[in-house]
């Protein structure tokens, strides 16, 4: 993917988002650590200039290390300070990351967000799903199905989608 | 990282991470429900020899808000009582499958010794006049909020440096940062070495006070002044104590610190305590988050610290 494929990805999943949700009200995006954080905050400004609203839409950041299943396996610390808009009860969260892998740190993702309060709904959102889940979770938007393999890196940043080889350890 | 029983466990580099990882715990503090599932299924018993109500109680909250179970061991109730050894007591609680050993002893070095013989983590709640490396980290977390860093800070520490854990864990971790300590007590209350100690040395509080970026109270024990170390409290109170005179030589954003429990008219006046200043209650509010870090680090993250 392009930069222009990821911009106008994130255009139609925002298209999606207020077509679902009939609108942004009672909306919350939350980007997980690291890489959801800086596509929270695009989708947010999208969001606005599609539904012309100067109204904020509520954007928090989410660090699941606490809650992972892997703690004690490997190093694990958060990346940043988690940082939630208020209460999440009744609330519509969208939950926002670059690549949708095993389904882990969804999981634990959800785990976390039940500490804050209990939203209406929950929605994925990703930039890439790559497959390989272990968990029986799917994405609700989707900015593009990349079949890898289980070794290889996907990249997302702002210049486009990048799938690499891993350094062998 | 295995235990930690000393400041020097962790260096500059570490106690930066155990900083910044309390910053999330800060925050897992903060929520309606302040708990995470993180050390669960980890069992950690607390090992007081000593008395404390703080350290233990604030452990004991790290610990469970991290989901850890925790067991606990009072001396006056157990088999030490009958005489059993100390290594005897550590390796029959080791073998019920435990993760870590908190401890608290009035001989220094214990902490240490018991790390020879366990497998479990050790943390270093207080050994004697040696080391409190949980408080020395609390401290530098409070000052790190009000100050966006030690670098350059200039610190006193004020009393009794030598029977102190907390003065020896503090200059350790203050200096690792960059702060500049200056101890202010009689002659007859510090070590009789500071070789090797990288402060100055002053009995003259009301000179270093005005330029104080940090005024650190220890707390007095009364019962030194048994053991001929002071003429009487009120003198000491006079020359060292934190007056309410002494305290309008402070500068303005100068902090007030106190391990507790406060001798409130001894070495520090019922009403400085309660200044804008003093960030007393914000250090105990602090240790709980601190303690998470630290023991997220030792059962959790699996990270290497740098030592």
């Amino acid at each position: 993917m392009s930069a222009d494929d990821v911009r106008r990805a994130v255009t139609r999943i925002a298209h999606e988002i207020v077509e679902r949700n009939h609108g942004l009200d009672g909306l919350v995006l939350v980007g997980l650590q690291t890489g959801g954080v800086p596509l929270a905050g695009r989708l947010a400004r999208e969001l606005q200039r599609i539904e012309g609203t100067d109204r904020i839409i509520p954007t928090g950041t989410l660090d699941a290390t606490f809650y992972r299943d892997d703690i004690g396996l490997r190093p694990l610390v958060p990346e940043a300070v988690t940082d939630i808009p208020g209460s999440l009860d009744g609330r519509t969260v969208v939950l926002v990351d670059d690549v949708l892998f095993t389904g882990r740190t969804v999981r634990a993702a959800l785990n976390a967000l039940n500490d804050y309060g209990r939203p209406r709904a929950v929605q994925l959102a990703v930039m890439v799903d790559r497959g390989h889940r272990e968990l029986p979770i799917r994405p609700d938007y989707v900015g593009k199905n990349l079949p890898t393999k289980r070794a290889e890196m996907v990249d997302v940043s702002d210049d486009g989608v990048a799938i690499g080889d891993v350094v062998p350890k | 990282m295995k235990h930690l029983l000393s400041v020097n466990d962790l260096g500059a580099d570490g106690i930066e991470e155990v900083l910044r990882l309390t910053d999330s715990f800060v925050e897992v503090s903060a929520r309606s429900i302040p708990k995470v599932p993180a050390l669960r299924g980890k069992t950690i018993v607390w090992l007081f020899y000593e008395d404390s109500t703080r350290t233990r109680l604030s452990f004991e909250t790290a610990a469970k808000r991290l989901s850890a179970d925790t067991m606990n061991f009072s001396v006056s109730t157990s088999s030490v009582k009958k005489g059993e050894s100390l290594r005897d007591t550590v390796e029959t609680i080791e073998a019920m499958g435990i993760d870590a050993l908190v401890v608290r002893h009035a001989s220094a070095g214990v902490p240490w010794q018991i790390s020879q013989w366990v497998d479990a983590a050790v943390v270093n709640a207080g050994d004697g006049w040696h080391e409190h490396p949980t408080q020395a980290l609390l401290d530098c977390y409070t000052i790190r909020q009000r100050r966006q860093s030690l670098h350059g800070l200039r610190i006193a520490i004020v009393g009794d440096v030598k029977h102190s854990r907390v003065a020896r864990s503090d200059v350790l971790a203050f200096t690792a940062l960059g702060a500049e300590v200056t101890l202010v007590a009689p002659p007859t209350l510090l070590p009789p070495s500071l070789e090797g100690w990288p402060v100055d040395v002053t009995s003259d509080l009301d000179a270093v006070l005005p330029k104080a970026d940090v005024v650190y109270l220890l707390r007095m024990q009364k019962e030194r002044q048994h053991e001929s170390l002071l003429p009487s409290l009120r003198e000491y109170t006079a020359l060292w104590g934190l007056t309410r005179d002494r305290a309008r030589l402070l500068a303005d954003d100068a902090i007030v610190m106190h391990p507790g429990p406060m001798n409130r008219g001894v070495e520090i006046a019922a009403e400085v305590a309660d200044l804008p200043n003093a960030v007393i209650t914000q250090q105990v509010a602090n240790g709980v988050a601190v303690r998470m870090a630290v023991l997220y680090l030792l059962l959790g993250s699996g990270a290497e610290l740098v030592a």
